[in-house]
């Protein structure tokens, strides 16, 4: 038994500083503000030592807290990190910062409650991404629902109410099935730690069940073509930084869940029905491609930008059985698997950028679309410069982070098949297309209207978030081997056990 | 073996009866032959009564095991302890949030308390029946109490159509209780349950079956399971919102009681029979209260579909057959019980003279109105709608668990889904109190710190039993071990 240690805090300190800001309530919103900055950068710091003090060298799991939680259930309060889930976390720590930055004046309703819960999903997030009992696992990931559900049903667009109903019951029935599949198992093996189920032998049909049961749960979170719809919706009606949160953390579970659950669980259904998963994939790469082509809303733009980038993840996750069928060897699909953590990473950074330039012109027009705005650079200079940054890196462009990512798993699946790399590999030309289009109607040519003539460019607080982004993505396109070197060991440990059947031979 | 001599130990279990049967004359004398001025003091006394009760039973009716008092009529054991206790804290709660809205509508008169008196000392004798014949008194008692306090508010017409209702087909139940009972009497020749459990355990008998399929309708229709649920939604809607409180709290445990003593107890070597005649119910109930809730316009109607939905979910514990499924339906049931208190408690403090607080719209934007009062709301309905980290979760959770362990695999898929649907309704309270704009013209309620503290005491224990769920679990698998 180990007692209360860094993740712990990493954990409660944000929800205990959530709680704070709603204590303080409304009325003390000034001093709330600075308690919510405090708390999101205060988390942040002490990440830092979960990056500086890690071991590299080994698969598995640092800063192990236990503590008995349930005894009847065999249930542990059970946390650790390891090479998959520590790039998250941080990835978790960093965002929250801008969201509550970004939102730091422009939120006139409630904004007590704003910051609280954003500070609350943090908290959860990390558990999510640190829990190491199952049980503890699927709490945290149903108990994120809430403030998610309140944050777009309360600072959400006109359409909120149908869109975050959907989002709530699509990811609950998600995760239903994933609680049974969790339950059966432990029934079987009496252990809720997720390492005793990953040892646990399971025969092809028990694992087939699981598998599914875990796909709806990971598919939907992702989200996976044709489980996505409620993502566009949820993005658009969302306030700026529920999108952000969104798309930068919460898609990130799906991909996570994947890799911690579906692969090292049910290896043998995950090799029968890789099929499936990568006809799933290579669809939201295209098909979700062509979709982001005609949207006339920005965010729903970026949404299915999100979908379409995110089918590289789950890409990237299942090729491996594809790769080790044709090449024999693990050395392909580490590749793959380090590629889609990349993308989760870079797609986090990246989008949660563009959501923030997003928010920054709806913060003054008021308006999502299009068509609203035109010549943009003439009167917003610096904000046109981040903008067509995160455009480019968005689209993949070598030297931004997207490029990594991209370019490690289409590398992967090319060892795979062909035509998995050459559909993967439209994406940059698709991706160019719809998110170049977008910047060119929004931010070049003429100015459209009055309205866009009377616009200012940035002030300081936003050029610092969209900045500090923007630092972080060059970072990662240009030197990705700190990312790569976390993960590394963790990688090879997961492929291994991903290609080891559980069947008796 | 019966015993001859009555001494204390033979009766100190049975303190809380005996206490109770004292205070219910005392209550009801007190109350006729006191002054207007005086009777007042009824609702304080009552609750001194049930405070008095609740010592008694912590300090002289402890049992370390299985005690048979009586001559085997009497079984006192920690489970019906826990059970007394659980039903005494639920009903104090129950006065307590009832009191402003009973003054305000004229109706806190001594025979209430009585009548609740009574109800309680039903639900005692419900939870140490060790007997058909005393269930049968039990399940009388309770029922004719509440009967009566559905009818409380004479001049009411709505109220008394339902009790007119409730009094019917629940006539119609505990004739077939006794009509049950009756035939397992033919078939085994004794009344007893422990008696009962050994001569059924070795002979398997038609008239048994038959007999017990009485007695399973009979329990279906007062947990009100589907097809048996008619009464339920008209009473909860019809009821004065404070009867509706009571109904729908401590009698759940007496009714769990009930299926216990007598289905896994008495009628225990027919477990493979009635497991199956519940499971069918189980699901009809679990389906029908989710899907029906959907469509309601009335709160207490839409809790009562709800209450149907719930108690769907405790007889799926009692279809695993094992102990621990039992204990998983006995934790359900307490959690449902204590979140349903909390809720009536947020309705009846919105209530004014003249104002029902039951249309679902007359929470649109209760968040700008009562913040503290939305937010136990809030952590009501996500804790019955099953999600973490609130404690109806663990319900839920140990539900599914005692079903995938006893292999039945479509319960499992259906109660999963069933929570998915279920989950709309609670999360359209949600949307209504946080998200629609106050509509105009509400009144503000009436600010009664000590209820307001105990609503909140009541979703906060919500909360704090999600996170910390063990002790509860660890105590309800003790308790059926």
């Amino acid at each position: 038994m180990q007692g209360f240690g860094l993740l712990s805090i990493l954990i409660w300190l944000p929800i205990i500083t959530g709680l704070l800001v709603l204590v303080l309530g409304e009325r003390a919103i000034v001093a709330g503000r600075w308690v919510a900055l405090g708390g999101a950068i205060g988390t942040f710091l002490i990440s830092i030592p979960a990056y500086t003090g890690f071991n590299t060298g080994t698969a598995s799991m640092q800063f192990v807290e236990k503590l008995s939680w349930i005894p009847s259930l065999n249930a542990y309060y059970a946390l650790g990190l390891d090479g998959i889930s520590l790039p998250l976390v941080l990835l978790t720590t960093f965002m929250t910062i801008f969201v509550i930055i970004a939102g730091w004046v422009v939120i006139e309703q409630r904004p007590a409650q704003y910051y609280a819960a954003f500070l609350i999903m943090e908290g959860l997030m990390i558990g999510v991404f640190s829990a190491t009992d199952s049980l503890l696992f699927y709490f945290f990931w149903e108990a994120m629902l809430i403030p998610m559900f309140l944050i777009i049903g309360i600072w959400g667009g006109p359409r909120r109410v149908y869109a975050t109903i959907k989002f709530f019951l699509y990811t609950f029935l998600g995760s239903v099935l994933m609680l049974a599949a969790l339950i059966y198992m432990y029934v079987h093996g009496h252990d809720y730690a997720i390492a005793a189920m990953q040892a646990q032998p399971l025969s092809l049909i028990e694992q087939r069940w699981i598998f599914l049961a875990f796909l709806l749960a990971f598919a939907v979170k992702v989200p996976m073509w044709p489980v996505h719809t409620w993502l566009p919706d949820a993005h658009v009606e969302a306030p700026t930084g529920g999108s952000v949160i969104l798309a930068a953390i919460m898609l990130k579970m799906g991909g996570y869940g994947f890799l911690r659950f579906s692969l090292p669980i049910a290896p043998d259904a995950s090799r029968e029905l890789v099929m499936l998963v990568i006809a799933m994939s290579l669809i939201a790469v295209v098909y979700i491609g062509f979709v982001a082509m005609v949207q006339q809303d920005m965010k729903k733009l970026i949404a299915y930008s999100s979908i379409a980038h995110m089918g590289f993840v789950t890409l990237g996750t299942f090729g491996i059985y594809a790769v080790v069928a044709s090449t024999g060897s693990l050395s392909g699909a580490v590749l793959g698997v380090d590629g889609a953590i990349v993308q989760m990473v870079s797609h986090g950074l990246v989008s949660g950028a563009l959501f923030l330039c997003v928010g920054v012109l709806y913060d003054r027009m008021h308006s999502r679309e299009i068509s609203s705005y035109g010549g943009v650079v003439n009167v917003m200079p610096h904000f046109a410069a981040f903008m067509v940054f995160f455009g480019m890196a968005n689209s993949g462009l070598p030297g931004t982070s997207g490029f990594v990512g991209e370019f490690m798993v289409i590398l992967a699946s090319f060892k795979a098949s062909f035509w998995f790399s050459f559909l993967a590999a439209t994406t940059l030309i698709l991706g160019a297309t719809y998110t170049l289009w977008m910047i060119k109607r929004v931010v070049y040519g003429p100015v459209a209207n009055s309205h866009v003539a009377e616009l200012t460019d940035i002030n300081n607080r936003e050029f610092l978030v969209l900045g500090v982004l923007a630092v972080a993505v060059l970072l990662l396109g240009l030197y990705p081997a700190p990312l790569l070197n976390i993960m590394e060991v963790s990688v090879h440990h997961l492929v291994a056990q991903a290609v080891h059947s559980k069947l008796p031979l | 073996m019966p015993e001859t001599t009555m001494t204390w130990a033979s009766v100190a279990p049975a303190i809380g009866e005996i206490f109770l049967t004292f205070a219910i004359c005392a209550v009801l004398l007190i109350d006729v032959f006191s002054s207007e001025r005086r009777r007042a003091m009824t609702p304080t006394i009552t609750l001194g009564a049930l405070v008095i009760t609740a010592a008694l039973l912590v300090t002289v009716g402890p049992v370390g095991g299985r005690v048979v008092l009586f001559d085997g009529l009497y079984l006192a054991d920690p489970l019906a302890f826990v059970l007394k206790l659980a039903a005494l804290l639920f009903v104090a709660v129950t006065l307590l949030y009832s009191r402003s809205y009973m003054s305000q509508r004229g109706t806190a008169r001594g025979e209430y308390f009585v009548l609740t008196l009574t109800a309680l000392l039903g639900i005692f004798v419900l939870a140490s029946a060790n007997n058909m014949l005393l269930v049968y008194i039990g399940v009388e008692l309770l029922a004719l109490s509440v009967y009566a306090m559905v009818a409380f508010d004479r001049d009411n017409g709505i109220a008394a159509e339902a009790a007119m209702k409730y009094f019917v087909l629940g006539a119609i139940a505990s004739g077939m209780l006794v009509y049950g009972m009756s035939i397992i009497y033919g078939v085994t020749g004794t009344l007893s349950l422990d008696e009962l459990a050994v001569r059924l355990g070795t002979t398997h008998s038609l008239g048994a079956v038959l007999g017990l399929t009485f007695i399973v309708v009979a329990i279906a229709f007062k947990l009100g399971a589907v097809p048996f649920h008619m009464w339920l939604p008209d009473v909860y809607e019809g009821a004065p919102t404070n009867v509706t409180l009571f109904i729908a709290t401590a009698p759940k445990i007496a009714y769990f009681a009930l299926a216990l003593r007598l289905l896994t107890h008495g009628l225990g070597g027919t477990v493979h029979e009635w497991s199956q005649m519940l499971g069918v119910l189980a699901v009809l109930t679990v389906i029908l209260g989710n899907v029906v809730a959907i469509a309601q316009t009335n709160l207490k109607r839409m809790l009562a579909y709800s209450a149907i939905n719930n108690v769907g979910f405790i007889l799926l514990g009692f279809v695993a057959g094992t102990p621990e499924g039992y204990a998983a339906a006995l934790f359900y049931t307490l959690v449902y019980v204590l979140v349903t208190l909390g809720t009536f408690g947020v309705i009846l403090l919105l209530t004014q003279k003249g104002f029902e607080a039951d249309r679902l719209d007359d929470y649109k934007g209760l968040y700008s109105r009562d913040p503290l009062l939305a937010l136990v709301m809030l952590a009501l309905m996500f804790s019955t709608a099953g999600v973490p980290p609130f404690v109806g979760f663990w319900g839920k959770l140990s539900i599914l668990q005692q079903l995938w362990a006893t292999g039945h695999t479509s319960l499992v898929i259906i109660g999963a889904v069933v929570s998915v649907i279920g989950a709309f309704y609670y999360l359209r309270i949600v949307k209504l109190m946080y998200f629609d704009p106050p509509g105009a013209g509400r009144p503000l309620p009436e600010w009664q710190p000590g209820v307001r503290l105990t609503v909140a005491v009541n979703g906060l224990a919500a909360f704090v039993l999600g996170l910390l769920p063990g002790a509860l679990l660890g105590l309800c698998s003790r308790l059926l071990h």
